[in-house]
């Protein structure tokens, strides 16, 4: 074996040099820019099982005499639940209006919605609705000023607990 | 040529150019499979060490890391900057190698396991990584958590948005913390079982490093480490979206790309990506050789095949006729590439047997060690003007057709492998006045061990061996590598310059050829 000469040495360390840079330099840079400057964000972020599409029905004598003796409930509720229909609405204007669907084939599980919307700092008017039934008038609303700093983080969440939309910062 | 095989060369070119700095036993762009390893292994050890004094909560989780890279200045920031460079490092890396084994065709025919189980390697180490970040639990952290999370939610995997668990402190809890840190230790042992597993499939891996290519990769990293110190971001806050972000781009460039697009163009990329590479393997044409076969009653058992088979094809067995030896060789056709080496290796391979229709121990149908001698005994015969060279190449490298003329015989092997040291004797006692062997770029074997077992083989290191009263300057072996004809011409021509021409029959080189039969088998 012939003894390594320091010019060797040399060359290899220009093959390794840029590689340490190259390697160095993208481990932490450029920034990334999640934010821009002067806005705060949003996410509206619910899960939550919604009434049901039908209601439950009494079942006739006849139709549980026609049932199977271990299948004789007295009521038939049919398995699907409707949808969530959700609106944000920041100052008197309409940013999102959306549907949810529940979970599963039988979409009879929770509908979810996960949605991040940056904003400009400041004082906003936040209004959000949602409705868990299959038709009529949203029967959660949530209204709020809020004074927004930049970089803030807002969570609009579901607690039916608690009673329902909540703004959590 | 294709224009993967024009970049091949490119790449090739390149790796000659750094043979000068680092010899070919040290060439990082060779050995880049083993340099993965050796990166592994690199972050396993600081990882463990960072792992020792890691507060395992999330809100211990920071400051412990912190403590390391500032309380145990320089060894504790030292090992950390180790951690997190060579695994990125290890990105850089396995690229490069994919690359490489793409650009020299490696995704196709036979090799399509080794391919294969690269991939998976891809989805494991961004795991590993990606979640390693966690751990630090710094805005960072928490950027790429809810990231990923809203990634996956994406697909609706729970029930509830995974990324719900991000959105407040109450309720990232300690759990998922002690979640993060059992991924971060599971992941790399999967991708440890994995790597394992994608190496199965040739023998004698490649993975670990020469001395002087490991030391060199360590110094590199560790100069990095402490030039560079790695630092952490401030402390993570679900009540604050930080406006930019410092992050590592090696692991962390999906986030900026699902937000630069959305969580289902990513998912897109990604599957359309692993798709790709997963059927590559099945794109295109790349017939596969055929498999070599054994002939029992040529075969003495001696394993020389098995010991050089570079795809660990061949298997010994009980012999079919147990008075002739108590084994033999068995090739599993699954996994053999069809290269020949192992018929180099044969000690029946020789041409000094008396029959015309011989067999080898292991020979490879349509190309027979019996209708080579038959070619080179034509080849011979046909050859005019002195002095008479011979060339042997390799179906891999370039053409050695494109030698062939009065005064040059060329036959073409499957590699230069294949070629059975005999063979030089053989056309040396049958006329010629040398003898050259010539195949891929030199370390570039595209069977792998090719050019060393036959290096090895007339350097009398290595069974069969090259008879001793061979003349060595009437053979020369040049790794002239694909599409350097040329340079191949130039070659022989100058090799030629250097021979004396005999007069034919005139053996006073060697000792005479009745002795020698198959001598080879008692060198
Ligand atoms: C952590 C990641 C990886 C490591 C540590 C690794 C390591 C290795 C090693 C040590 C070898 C044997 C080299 C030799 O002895 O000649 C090898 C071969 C190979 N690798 Fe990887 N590899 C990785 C990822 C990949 C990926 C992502 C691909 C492609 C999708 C890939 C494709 C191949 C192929 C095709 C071969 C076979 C080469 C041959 O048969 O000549 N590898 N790898
Ligand atoms: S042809 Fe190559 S891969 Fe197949 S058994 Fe012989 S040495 Fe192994
Ligand atoms: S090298 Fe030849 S003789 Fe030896 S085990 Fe293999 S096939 Fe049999």
């Amino acid at each position: 074996m012939t003894r390594t000469s320091p010019a060797r040495y040399l060359l290899q360390a220009a093959f390794y040099l840029p590689l340490m840079v190259l390697i160095g330099y993208f481990s932490s840079a450029p920034v990334f820019v999640h934010l821009p400057a002067g806005e705060a964000l949003l996410r509206l972020s619910i899960a939550h099982a919604a009434e049901r599409m039908q209601a439950c029905r009494e079942r006739s004598q006849e139709e549980l005499a026609k049932l199977p003796p271990n299948m004789r409930a007295a009521q038939d509720c049919p398995r699907e639940r409707s949808p969530l229909l959700i609106e944000l609405e920041i100052d008197g204007r309409l940013q999102l209006r959306t549907e949810a669907l529940p979970a599963g084939t039988q979409r009879d599980g929770l509908a979810t919605l996960y949605h991040r919307l940056p904003i400009a700092a400041g004082t906003h008017r936040i209004v959000v609705r949602m409705r868990d039934r299959p038709q009529g008038e949203f029967n959660y609303v949530r209204e709020e000023t809020l004074n927004l700093a930049g970089g803030d983080s807002v969570l609009i969440d579901f607690n039916a607990s608690r009673g329902g939309l909540e703004f959590r910062r | 040529m294709t224009l993967r095989e024009r970049a091949f060369s490119l790449w090739q070119a390149t790796e000659s150019r750094l043979d000068r700095a680092f010899g070919a036993g040290a060439n990082p762009l060779r050995r880049l499979g083993a340099i993965a390893f050796l990166l592994f292994w690199a972050a396993a050890a600081s990882g463990i060490y960072l792992y020792i004094f890691l507060d395992t909560s999330a809100a211990g989780a920071w400051r412990s890391v912190e403590a390391v890279s500032r309380e145990q200045w320089p060894i504790g920031s030292v090992i950390r900057g180790l951690h997190r460079y060579a695994s990125d490092a290890l990105v850089v890396v396995m690229f490069a190698h994919l690359l490489r084994e793409y650009l020299a065709g490696h995704a196709r025919g036979f090799r399509w396991f080794s391919w294969i189980s690269g991939v998976p390697l891809i989805v494991l180490l961004y795991a590993s990584g990606i979640g390693g970040y966690w751990l630090v639990w710094d805005q960072l952290a928490l950027f790429s958590a809810t990231a990923t999370a809203e990634w996956l939610d994406w697909i609706g995997m729970t029930s509830e948005p995974f990324a719900r668990n991000f959105l407040s402190s109450e309720q990232v809890i300690d759990r998922l913390f002690t979640l993060f840190i059992f991924l971060h230790i599971g992941l790399p042992l999967a991708l440890l079982a994995g790597m394992w597993v994608h190496v199965q499939r040739v023998s004698r891996p490649d993975s670990f490093p020469s001395r002087n290519l490991a030391a060199g990769t360590a110094i590199a990293l560790v100069v990095l480490a402490a030039a560079w110190p790695v630092q952490s971001l401030p402390q993570a806050n679900p009540a604050q979206v930080p406006a930019t972000l410092a992050l590592d781009w090696f692991y962390l460039f999906p986030h900026p790309v699902m937000y630069a697009t959305s969580p289902g163009a990513l998912w897109a990329m990604v599957t359309g990506a692993a798709v790709l590479l997963l059927v590559l393997p099945w794109l295109g044409r790349k017939s596969r050789l055929p498999v070599a076969v054994v002939s029992a009653g040529d075969c003495n058992g001696c394993g020389r095949c098995f010991a050089d088979c570079p795809y660990s094809a061949i298997v010994l067995v009980p012999h079919t006729s147990k008075h002739l030896a108590p084994r033999m060789a068995e090739v599993q056709p699954a996994l053999c590439a069809g290269c020949g080496i192992c018929a180099g290796a044969c000690p029946s391979s020789t041409p000094f047997r008396s029959s015309d229709a011989f067999a080898s121990g292991i020979d490879m149908p349509g190309r027979k060690i019996a209708a080579l001698r038959g070619e080179l005994e034509r080849a011979l015969a046909a050859l005019r003007a002195g002095p008479r060279v011979v060339v042997f190449g390799c179906d891999r490298a370039a053409d050695v057709a494109a030698v062939r003329a009065a005064d040059t015989a060329a036959l073409s092997l499957i590699c230069a492998g294949m070629l059975p040291p005999s063979f030089v004797e053989y056309a040396l006692r049958n006329g010629a006045d040398g003898v050259l062997v010539t195949g891929c770029a030199d370390g570039a074997c595209d069977y792998r061990f090719g050019q060393r077992w036959l290096e090895e083989r007339f350097a009398g290191t290595r069974e069969p061996h090259l008879r001793a009263n061979v003349p060595r300057e009437r053979l020369r072996v040049v790794w002239a590598g694909n599409g350097s004809l040329p340079e191949l011409a130039n070659c022989v021509a100058s090799f030629r310059a250097s021979l004396t021409e005999r007069r034919p029959g005139d053996e006073s080189i060697m000792r005479p050829k009745r002795a020698l039969q198959a001598s080879h088998a008692q060198p």
